[in-house]
């Protein structure tokens, strides 16, 4: 009996000390994880909001911050500039993206996959890109618009003006009507024929039932897509500096900019960079709100079948709407960028000796600066995307097994760079990392994290969803069999995921290529990338060399896509998966 | 005059014949069932009756007007019906009340009037106290009684229903078969009811129309579906069965294995052809003495058994044959693998088959 008895106590305290192994390995790993997400994420944040309320040299609290970056007439200006910017871009992107979402997913309308062909090219083409297409279209005289129009009526100046508010709003619209378009045709897809069908047999005809039920089924996904393309226009450096310097106004984030001309006044402009910071969460809280209200989409059950409305000779007009988006947000640019590209002068028209292999020649070989520019882009792309998905990943395990304790807290940091604008985020990063003691100031280090914090919520989002996706009995079948976790993740997980970490890389790659609005804070003289090149070519005024590098970067981006698709399926990209 | 009448209706989907060749009467206040496995064609014929499909060949008529024809269909907003979608179709965006009351507001109906005809009609269904609710907040069964709601309060010419209980959990089901019938018992509203489940139909049907590969095989109220299956596929679809088959000699059919008498059978197989019957499990008796009247009982071995509560299922076969039998005996009859048994027949319950 005694002897029993020890041996139960010996079996317990066996338990009890793996027990305790177990939780030490397990609160290690979150600890490390954990440590990473502050660094990366809370750290630079903080730092912000922190140095907002310091004094410059001696650290010590003040509002004097607040008080000079919102005391002039100019920054409360550019503010409602932002604001007025934001509203308009949403307006416009929703006139374009919600009726071409609604055309594919539930007309007949012809063409279909061309146009979605073309809102993918909207969706990867970088804002700023698509400015210089339209200074090249629709810039005062010489733009090529103004040019025909001159041609065709005979008058002495042009009507078009894109260094002007319509024109900013016009050029950032046509690149984020994408998001609207696939927040509502994403939504669309979910809704079941049968809704419709139910409302048709009832008495309601085509127009009434698109009207009553099917737009406000997706209502929610609708302003889902406003928001977005807002909280994008408000946080765009890019586009609004080509365009609203040279028109003499400010928005908020070339405000922000100009406080890093020097003196550099970090501390001013963490403390107005605040409003950008606190709407962007303000608004994802409000879409929080409303995608969570009724449960829309949630009421749907068997035999979904879904068919087309047939619009009968309506559907020309509506492929014709469609095709003049894609005109405007596309062809035109896309046509006058590489005519430039290819051209010794690009005012002198589509001539055959106007064309010319220089300007790639010129980038290429004779300019050393613009090739490591382009290496850096691609490498530190490349690097960022492993990082960010091989975190990501640790991360989504961990909180899809439920390994540790409050991995929730993992999964919301993850996506806590989400409500953070790439601007704010990287005076933050700059804050925090810039001076000793890392005083990584300048360094390829510094843009790679911040593009891996940036970054992160796209990262999570598809690697969550692989796992997701897998069932964990994969893995339980490995450990039966007497095989560890580590086996069962590289023999079984790792193989079924890789096709979603492809996806996710390339999701992480694409934007990371063409980041400008935190590059522009974060890069040094040896560290320069093609977006940043870019904006330095806009402002010695040569777009022809522009043109070629933006050419460049387009090519790589869309072979990357089209490899993408080819391995993981048709338009990945143009998923919403958040 | 019937309602609805489908005259030689066919749906050609490219090379595959979904639908092919239906005919089928209802008369006014009719509850028809469209019974048939998966890909039999019922869901087509129910859509083609709803307008949401054309039919390639024949016509609908209802009160004596054609509705589709393939030279043309009046579109589902006018044909003023109803129907009920395997997913409910309840709009989310919309309560209770506003889902029951959208095809009232349609008609123009005042609003007054709206109000106290869908305050009516949610009471029939039981759902008066939720009516402020959105769907996401109910069961599937309360949102299958909106359904119901919604579908019936506009009194459509014919209500049509697309397997509407597949979606629901047994006891659920079971509930609303009831349900929907006690509905049709209510307002006599002329019905087309599309399912997979015999039970179902033979609960809430006047008649079935059982469907095999496009085709209506037999038309009969329940009961005579389950007794006088004509053909093998609804002997083989309603219920359980065993098919064997005989040859007259004039005098008596021979099985395999065993004889009955010719004069004991309600049809006459023509002498020196062979005939097919289903005989349900529970309609033979089996027995551990020969029965006295020895007319029609074979002697058998057990095969196999298996105990199911409610009863025992045996396979036998007779002592001279080979081809098993399927029987059902009550709990109380126990007899193990390999003993001999005495089977009777009941020659009167063997269905022939064509």
């Amino acid at each position: 009996m005694t002897d029993n008895s020890l041996d139960v106590r010996a079996v317990n305290f066996a338990g009890v000390a793996s027990r305790l192994r177990r939780l030490d390995a397990s609160m290690l790993l979150w600890l490390a994880l954990i440590a990473v997400l502050v660094f990366l994420i809370l750290n630079p944040v903080l730092r912000l909001i922190v140095s907002s309320l310091q004094e410059t040299d001696t650290g010590h609290f003040t509002l004097a911050n607040y008080r000079s970056a919102y005391g002039s007439l100019r920054h409360l200006e550019s503010l409602a500039h932002s604001l007025e910017l934001g509203v308009g871009v949403a307006i416009l992107a929703t006139c374009f993206g919600v009726p071409i979402a609604w055309a594919i997913s539930r007309t007949d309308m012809p063409c279909k996959a061309f146009v979605r062909l073309m809102v993918f090219a909207a969706f990867v083409t970088p804002p700023y890109l698509g400015a210089i297409g339209w200074i090249l279209l629709a810039g005062p005289n010489s733009g090529w618009l103004n040019k025909v129009w001159m041609a065709l009526t005979g008058a002495s100046h042009g009507i078009f003006n894109i260094y002007s508010m319509t024109g900013l709003i016009l050029v950032v619209a046509v690149t984020s009507f994408p998001y609207t378009f696939v927040f509502t045709s994403s939504a669309l897809d979910l809704v079941s024929s049968e809704m419709e069908d139910a409302a048709n047999i009832l008495g309601a005809r085509t127009l009434r039932t698109t009207l009553r039920i099917t737009l406000p089924l997706v209502t929610p996904a609708i302003i889902g897509g406003i928001i977005i393309s807002f909280l994008e226009a408000i946080a765009l450096f890019g586009a609004p500096a080509l365009i609203a310097l040279p028109a003499r106004f400010n928005v908020v984030s070339t405000q922000l900019w100009q406080f890093f001309e020097y003196p550099v006044r970090v501390e001013e402009a963490a403390a107005y960079a605040m409003p950008l910071l606190a709407i962007t969460v303000l608004m994802f809280w409000v879409q929080r709100r409303i995608l969570g209200r009724r449960g829309y989409t949630s009421v749907t059950g068997k035999g979904s079948e879904r068919r087309m409305i047939a619009l009968g000779p309506w559907r020309w007009a509506m492929l014709a709407y469609a095709l003049m988006v894609c005109a405007l947000s596309v062809f035109l640019p896309m046509l006058v960028l590489i005519q430039a590209a290819f051209a010794k002068a690009w005012g002198r028209g589509f001539s055959l000796d106007n064309l010319t292999l220089h300007n790639f020649y010129y980038l290429l070989f004779e300019q050393t600066q613009a090739k490591q520019t382009i290496i850096n882009t691609f490498l530190y792309a490349a690097i960022t995307a492993f990082a960010a998905i091989s975190l990501t990943l640790a991360i989504a395990y961990v909180v899809n097994r439920k390994l540790v304790p409050f991995s929730n807290v993992l999964a919301f940091l993850c996506m806590a760079p989400f409500v953070v604008p790439g601007i704010v985020l990287a005076i933050g990063f700059y804050a925090a990392y810039a001076s000793p003691p890392l005083a990584l100031y300048g360094t390829a280090t510094i843009l790679i994290l911040g593009f891996t914090t940036r970054f992160l919520p796209i990262a999570y989002t598809s690697s969550a969803a692989g796992l997701r996706s897998i069932n964990p009995e994969m893995e339980e079948a490995v450990r039966v069999l007497g095989g560890s976790r580590l086996l069962a993740i590289r023999k079984v997980l790792i193989p079924l995921l890789k096709k979603s970490l492809a996806g996710a890389w390339i999701l992480v790659f694409i934007p990371a290529t063409r980041e400008l609005s935190s590059a522009i804070f974060l890069v040094g003289p040896n560290t320069r990338v093609i977006s940043v090149m870019l904006y330095d070519l806009s402002e010695e005024g040569n777009f022809e060399v522009l043109a070629a590098l933006g050419v460049i970067l387009l090519v790589v981006t869309v072979v990357i896509a089209a490899i993408g698709s080819k391995v993981i399926g048709r338009d990945f990209m143009l998923r919403r998966n958040s | 005059m019937s309602r609805l009448k489908l005259t030689g209706v066919s749906k050609r989907y490219g090379d595959f014949l979904a639908v092919d060749g239906i005919d089928l009467e209802l008369q006014s206040g009719e509850f028809v069932s469209l019974l048939g496995p998966s890909g039999c064609g019922k869901t087509t014929t129910l859509r083609m009756i709803a307008g949401f499909v054309d039919p390639t060949l024949g016509a609908i008529e209802m009160d004596g007007q054609i509705l589709s024809s393939p030279s043309g269909s009046v579109p589902p907003d006018r044909r003023q019906m109803s129907m009920i979608f395997q997913s409910y179709a309840i709009w989310p965006n919309m309560t209770v009340e506003q889902n029951v009351a959208f095809g009232l507001e349609l008609r123009k109906i005042a609003r007054a009037e709206v109000k106290r005809r869908v305050g009516e009609m949610l009471e029939v269904v039981h759902m008066n106290h939720l009516a402020d609710r959105y769907p996401a907040e109910l069961s599937g069964g309360q949102q299958q009684r909106v359904a119901l709601a919604r579908a019936i309060v506009i009194r459509p010419s014919v209500l049509l229903l697309d397997e509407p209980l597949s979606n629901l959990d047994a006891t659920l089901r079971e509930e609303m078969r009831f349900e929907i019938r006690r509905l049709h018992d209510e307002f006599h509203v002329t019905t087309v009811y599309v399912t997979h489940d015999q039970a179902e139909a033979m609960v809430t049907s006047d008649r079935i129309a059982v469907m095999n590969h496009g085709r209506i095989e037999q038309v009969d109220v329940p009961r005579a579906l389950y007794d006088r299956p004509k053909t093998r596929f609804v002997a083989g679809f309603i219920g359980r069965t065993n098919f064997i088959e005989g040859s007259s000699d004039g005098h008596q059919i021979a099985f395999d294995g065993f004889a009955l008498p010719q004069s004991s059978f309600e049809r006459d197989v023509a002498a020196g052809s062979k005939a097919v019957f289903s005989v349900r499990p529970h309609s033979m008796r089996l027995s551990e003495t020969p029965p006295a009247e020895r007319n029609g009982a074979v002697g058998v071995v057990v095969v196999e058994r298996a105990f199911l509560g409610e009863h025992w299922d045996y396979v036998v076969r007779p002592r001279d044959g080979a081809q098993t039998l399927r029987v059902t005996t009550s709990p109380m009859q126990d007899f193990p693998i390999g003993a001999t048994a005495w089977l009777e027949f009941e020659p009167r319950q063997m269905a022939l088959i064509a």
